[in-house]
C-alpha cells in the first residue's frame, strides 16, 4: 500500500451529475476487478477510479463510440460463421480497462510458466514413451480415445522437443476471488491482435487515463513471436518464416493478417505453397521459394490431406513428411490438442506433479468426469446447476449452462452424456468475477475472463497483459466473441505501490 | 523486395484494376448522360451503345430487355449480379484487399472501405441516384482518386506497388477507348451534323467524361474530332491517354522483372512492348483509315492479350476456394 493516503481512494462524497458515480456502482456480492466495497476502488485500481471519476460520462459513450467507430473502419473485425453475406463485425470494445496489480501478475506468471512446462512434457511423452500412461497417472483409454490425439505424431521431434510454441490459457476468478485455469487452449489460441490493438486505441482516446498509471507494454508481442519463431528454424541462415492462414474466410482472418504484417513476414495460404524436392516452397512471382518456418492458424488435421484429412483444401500435400524430415519448422506442433481434452485438462494437476514434482501454482476448476460412474450420476441429478461442456469442442460450442437451461436442454443433455459418457464433463457454475463496464451512459458490473498469451521458444515467456473478455448481456457468463461477448484493455501494473 | 507470392501479386493487380474498373464505368455513365444532354429530344435508345461499349448486351437484355435510361444506369452502377457493375466491381476489389491486408497501408484499405460503403449505402436506396447520377457520379470518381493518391504517398514503390500500378494503368488503356468508341456509337440527329456544333459539343462532353478538356485545350485549343481521338489515344503525357497508360505499364512491368526496354525476357514484356511501340510511332490518321471502332477493336484485343501473359507469367496458379476450418479457440 502506498505511504500515506491513497489518492483517489476515498472519492467525494454526493458525486454531481456530471461525473462518473461509482457510489451507484453496485457489487451485487460478486468478487469485483475495481472495487472492494461500494466506492472504494481496491488496491492498484485508485488511480484509474479516480481519472475515471473526472470524466463526464457522457464523454466516456461518446469516446467508446469513437473508439469503435475506429475499429469499424480499420476492419479489426471477426467473421461469423453460418453467415453467407460474410458479415464483419467488430468485436466490441470496453473503454474501461481491467487491471491486475503487479503481484498478483507475478503469481499467474509463475503459474502459467509451469503448467506450460507440464502440458509441454506431457505432450512429448505421450508421442513417444507415454510412460505418464505407462504409470497409470492418465488413464491410457482417455488419451487413446481423445478426438484431438494424433497416432501419426508418434515419434516426432520437434526442435527443441517444445511443441506447444503459442498459448493462450483462458483464467477465471470466482467469488473469492481466487484465480482457476478454465481452458488451456494449446492448438491455435486467437484474440492476441485485439491485445494490441486495445491497447492502441485505448492509449488514443484516453491518453489522460493511460498516462503515469505503470502499465507495463504489450507491443513486444510481436517481436517475442517472431523470436520464438525463428529459433525453430532447421535451416542455419537468416529463416524464412510465414504465416499460414486458412484464408480470407475464416473467423480469425484479421489476427492473421495483423500478426503478418506485425512481424513482416508473408501471410500464406496453403494453395502458396508446395512441396518441392523434399522442401516446403511457396509460390512467388520469382518462382519457389523455400520456406522453414510455418506459423500455421490451421488445424492439425486440416495441415496435410496426405497424412491427415484428404478432403482438406487448406493444406499442404505432403507437409508432414517434410516436417518429420526436420526440413520445416511448425508452431505449434501438431498433436498437442490432446492435452486441450477437456477430460484430460482434469489430470493437469496430477500431470504437473508428475512431471515437475510441484503443486499446480492456479487451480483448475472441479471437474466431474461423466466416465466416472459416480461423477456422471451427480451430473445427471445437477444439470440444473452444472456448467456441462463437451471434451473436444471449443469456442462455448457443445455447452450446457445449467441455471441458464431449460428442461428440454437438459433432458438433450443428459441423454447425450449417457451415449457417450467419455466426451463430457461437468463443472460448477462459476460466479465468474465482474469488472465496472459502460453500458447506456453508466456503468455496471459484467461478467470476464482473462486470457495472457505464453510463447515458448527458447524460453518460456507470458505476454504482460492478456486478452480481458467481458459477457456484455446482463447477467451473461458466456464471454466469446460468438457468443454476445466484448473485450477491454488488460492493464497489468509494473509496480503496486505507485 | 525481393519477391513476392504469386496469390498476392494477382490479388493486388485485380484490386487495382477493379477499382480504376469502378471508376471508370462510373465515367460511362458520365459521358452519356453528358452527350445526351447537348440533344435536347434524346430518347431511351440513345442508352443502348452505352451497353453496347461494355460488351455485355446479350447479359443486359437478359436481366433488363429494352435499354432505358433507368435500366442501363442501374445496371452499369448498382446490379449485384452484374460482374462490371460499380458496387461490384468495389466488392471484388475490395475482396482482393482483404487477402493482402498486410501488403497494403492501413490508409489504403481505409479509402477502399470508404469508397465500397459510400457505393453499397447508395446501392440500398438506388432511386435517387437513377434520377440524378451526377453527385453519386462525381463521389465514386473522388473516393477512387482518393484511392490511388493515398497508395501513391503511402505505400512504398515496391514490386506490390508495381503490380498495382501495371493494373490500374491497363484497365484505364482499356476505358479510355471504349470512352472515345462512345461517340462512334451515339448517333447525331443527322448524317449531316457531322463537323457542326451539335458535333463538337459531344466531343467536348468525351473530353471533360475523361477529364480531358482543359488539358486538351491547352494541347491543341479548337475541338477537332481528329485532335480528340488522337489526344485520348496516342498522347504520351496525359495520364488517361491509351499510349500513357501502356507506357506505364511497361516502366512497371520492367521495374518488376528488372529488365529494359527492348530486350524483353518473357511474353509479358514482348507483347506490351510491341504494344508500346505501335503507340508510340501511331499517328491519328492511321487510326482513321483503319476506322475508330475497328482501331479500338484491335487495340483491346492487344491489351487482352498482355493481360493474358502477365497472367501466365507471374499468377499462374489454380484457384483454390478456402473454406473456413480451423480451429481458432
Amino acid at each position: 500500500m502506498p505511504q500515506g493516503s491513497p489518492s483517489g481512494a476515498h472519492l467525494p462524497h454526493g458525486v454531481i451529475d456530471d461525473r462518473v458515480a461509482f457510489e451507484d456502482y453496485a457489487l451485487d456480492g460478486f468478487y469485483d476487478e475495481m472495487f472492494v466495497g461500494p466506492g472504494v476502488p481496491r488496491p492498484g485500481c485508485e488511480r484509474l477510479a479516480e481519472r475515471l471519476a473526472e470524466l463526464d460520462p457522457a464523454e466516456l459513450t461518446l469516446r467508446q463510440r469513437a473508439a469503435e467507430l475506429a475499429m469499424l473502419n480499420i476492419g479489426i473485425t471477426f467473421n461469423v460463421y453460418g453467415d453467407t453475406a460474410g458479415t464483419e463485425k467488430i468485436f466490441p470494445f470496453d473503454v474501461v480497462p481491467r487491471v491486475v496489480p503487479a503481484a498478483e501478475w507475478a503469481v499467474l506468471e509463475r503459474g502459467l510458466k509451469q503448467r506450460i512446462e507440464a502440458l509441454n512434457l506431457f505432450v512429448d511423452d505421450i508421442y513417444h514413451d507415454q510412460k505418464i500412461l505407462e504409470d497409470g497417472v492418465v488413464p491410457r483409454h482417455i488419451v487413446e480415445t481423445s478426438k484431438s490425439y494424433l497416432p501419426a505424431c508418434q515419434g516426432l521431434n520437434p526442435p527443441r522437443g517444445v511443441w506447444i510454441h503459442v498459448t493462450g490459457t483462458d483464467l477465471v476468478r470466482g467469488g473469492d476471488g481466487q484465480y482457476h485455469v478454465l481452458e488451456d487452449n494449446l492448438r491455435c489460441p486467437s484474440g492476441v491482435s485485439y491485445v494490441l490493438e486495445n491497447r492502441a486505441i485505448m492509449k488514443r482516446t484516453f491518453p489522460k487515463v493511460f498516462e503515469k498509471a505503470h502499465v507495463r507494454p504489450v507491443h513486444t508481442y510481436p517481436s517475442k513471436l517472431l523470436e520464438t519463431l525463428e529459433v525453430l528454424s532447421p535451416n542455419a541462415g537468416d529463416p524464412t518464416v510465414v504465416v499460414l492462414t486458412p484464408g480470407v474466410y475464416n473467423s480469425a482472418y484479421f489476427e492473421h493478417s495483423f500478426l503478418a504484417q506485425q512481424m513482416g513476414i508473408e501471410l500464406v495460404e496453403g494453395r502458396d505453397l508446395v512441396v518441392d524436392g523434399g522442401f516446403v516452397k511457396m509460390r512467388t512471382t520469382q518462382g519457389l521459394k523455400r520456406v522453414d518456418v510455418i506459423y500455421r492458424r490451421i488445424d492439425d488435421t486440416f495441415i496435410d490431406p496426405k497424412a491427415f484429412r484428404p478432403d482438406s483444401l487448406l493444406g499442404v500435400p505432403g507437409i508432414m513428411e517434410v516436417y518429420r524430415a526436420g526440413r520445416v519448422a511448425l508452431a505449434n506442433a501438431p498433436g498437442p490438442g490432446v492435452a486441450d481434452d477437456k477430460v484430460v485438462y482434469a489430470f493437469v494437476p496430477e500431470i504437473i506433479r508428475y512431471y515437475l514434482d510441484q503443486d499446480a501454482i492456479i487451480p483448475n476448476v472441479p471437474t466431474w468426469l461423466c466416465e466416472r460412474e459416480d461423477d456422471q450420476r451427480y451430473v445427471l441429478e445437477h444439470l440444473d446447476e452444472l456448467v456441462v461442456k463437451a471434451a473436444g469442442e471449443s469456442g462455448g460450442y457443445g455447452m450446457l449452462i445449467g441455471p441458464a437451461s431449460t428442461k428440454a436442454e437438459q433432458a438433450e443433455f443428459a441423454e447425450k452424456i449417457r451415449a457417450n459418457p467419455r466426451n463430457y464433463i461437468a463443472q460448477p457454475t462459476l460466479q465468474l468475477s465482474r469488472a465496472p463496464t459502460l453500458v447506456d451512459g453508466h456503468l455496471e458490473g459484467r461478467h470476464v475472463d482473462l486470457r495472457p498469451y505464453i510463447l515458448y521458444g527458447d524460453q518460456i515467456h507470458v505476454n504482460p497483459g492478456g486478452l480481458t473478455r467481458v459477457a456484455l448481456k446482463k447477467g451473461s457468463l458466456v464471454v466469446n466473441s460468438s457468443q454476445g461477448g466484448g473485450s477491454k484493455d488488460t492493464w497489468v501494473l509494473a509496480e503496486d505501490n505507485s | 523486395m525481393k519477391y513476392m507470392l504469386s496469390r498476392v501479386a494477382d490479388s493486388v493487380y485485380w484490386m487495382s484494376r477493379y477499382i480504376e474498373r469502378a471508376e471508370n464505368v462510373a465515367r460511362f455513365v458520365d459521358v452519356n448522360q453528358q452527350l445526351l444532354l447537348d440533344q435536347p429530344d434524346a430518347e431511351d435508345t440513345q442508352w443502348a451503345p452505352l451497353v453496347a461499349i461494355t460488351g455485355d448486351t446479350e447479359l443486359f437484355e437478359e436481366r433488363y430487355g429494352a435499354p432505358t435510361r433507368a435500366s442501363v444506369v442501374r445496371f452499369l452502377l448498382f446490379d449485384r449480379e452484374y460482374g462490371n457493375s460499380v458496387v461490384t466491381c468495389l466488392r471484388s476489389a475490395r475482396e482482393n484487399a482483404r487477402g493482402v491486408r498486410e501488403i497494403i497501408s492501413r490508409e489504403m484499405w481505409e479509402e477502399l472501405n470508404r469508397a465500397y460503403l459510400l457505393v453499397t449505402d447508395a446501392a440500398r436506396n438506388p432511386d435517387p441516384v437513377v434520377e440524378d447520377p451526377d453527385t453519386f457520379l462525381r463521389a465514386v470518381k473522388d473516393a477512387c482518386h482518393q484511392f490511388v493518391g493515398t497508395m501513391l504517398v503511402t505505400m512504398t514503390h515496391n514490386d506490390a506497388w508495381n503490380f498495382m500500378r501495371m493494373g490500374r494503368v491497363l484497365e484505364r488503356a482499356d476505358k479510355t477507348s471504349r470512352i472515345v468508341d462512345v461517340k462512334y456509337f451515339t448517333l447525331l440527329p443527322t448524317a449531316a451534323d457531322v463537323g457542326t456544333p451539335i458535333d463538337e459539343l459531344q466531343w467536348a462532353g468525351l473530353l471533360r467524361s475523361a477529364s480531358a478538356l482543359e488539358m486538351y485545350r491547352k494541347r491543341y485549343g479548337r475541338i477537332s474530332p481528329q485532335r480528340v481521338v488522337e489526344f485520348l489515344l496516342l498522347d504520351p503525357k496525359f495520364p488517361r491517354a491509351a499510349h500513357y497508360c501502356v507506357h506505364l505499364a511497361e516502366a512497371s512491368l520492367h521495374a518488376i522483372t528488372g529488365g529494359r526496354p527492348g530486350a524483353a525476357s518473357n511474353p509479358a514484356e514482348r507483347h506490351i512492348g510491341r504494344l508500346r511501340a505501335e503507340l508510340e510511332y501511331a499517328e491519328v490518321e492511321d487510326i482513321v483509315q483503319v476506322g475508330l471502332h475497328e482501331w479500338v477493336d484491335a487495340f483491346q484485343t492487344k491489351l487482352n492479350k498482355v493481360g493474358d501473359a502477365v497472367h501466365d507469367t507471374f499468377f499462374a496458379l489454380d484457384p483454390v476456394g478456402a473454406g473456413a476450418a480451423s480451429d481458432e479457440q
